[in-house]
């Protein structure tokens, strides 16, 4: 299936790359993808993650089409 | 309810009494109004504040914020509420975020702002760069200790 991540602010610097479309196998969590992407132990650990622009958790299975976010805690306000 | 993210620097207190006399069209049943303002410090921690950046992830953050103005119409039976977010660069005095909210009474017209600023600061996607002077670099929030920044 296919699927659109993105990155954002010091996770974006990290990678090197803002967006990218890529093929994953069926039935992947977020917690595979993000392994798979992010080797940069601290980053993953503290990684947010929204997928379709909502928050969600680790063990969320990705599905075709899917929008998935990586970001750092948020610093607003 | 209004949600906006601005690009350019605005005047919080127009924009509140703006929205209060348009949009409540000074609704009668209002009995408070709260507002939190948050602008930028020249410091953070025991370093000088240039200026700083400040990204948003822009097909969520509008929604995210107006989800938590929801939540507090809701929660605390406010008659309406208000948040306007700068994203872009800015400097020390500038404006960042304004939070009003509108009741009947004012426990809920407090407790709602708090509520919404609080929520905003732990769960909104934005993110700040500071410049000291010497450089841009990320902020972390104030409980992390695996970023390498500190939080303004």
């Amino acid at each position: 299936m296919n699927i659109c991540v993105k990155y954002f602010a010091s996770i974006r610097d990290e990678m090197g790359i803002e967006t990218k479309n890529i093929q994953v196998c069926e039935d992947l969590s977020v917690n595979d993808l993000l392994n798979q992407l992010i080797k940069n132990e601290s980053i993953a650990r503290t990684a947010l993650v929204a997928v379709n622009h909502k928050y969600v958790d680790r063990n969320f299975k990705l599905k075709d089409g899917d929008e998935v976010a990586f970001f750092p805690p948020v610093t607003g306000g | 309810m209004k949600i906006e993210i601005l690009n350019d620097k605005f005047d919080p207190w127009e924009a509140i009494v703006e929205y209060k006399r348009n949009d409540l069209q000074n609704n009668p049943s209002i009995g408070a109004s709260s507002v939190f303002l948050g602008t930028v410090r020249d410091f953070n921690d025991d370093e000088k504040v240039e200026s700083l950046f400040l990204e948003h992830y822009p097909e969520m953050t509008e929604k995210y914020l107006s989800q938590l103005v929801n939540e507090a119409i809701k929660k605390h039976k406010i008659i309406d509420g208000l948040v306007i977010h700068r994203v872009g660069n800015l400097k020390p005095t500038d404006p960042i975020v304004v939070v009003a909210t509108w009741s009947e009474h004012r426990a809920s017209a407090f407790d709602a702002t708090r509520d919404i600023m609080e929520s905003l600061k732990s769960e909104a996607p934005f993110w700040k760069k500071e410049n000291n002077g010497k450089g841009f670099k990320w902020v972390k929030p104030a409980d992390s200790s695996n970023i390498e920044n500190e939080e303004s």
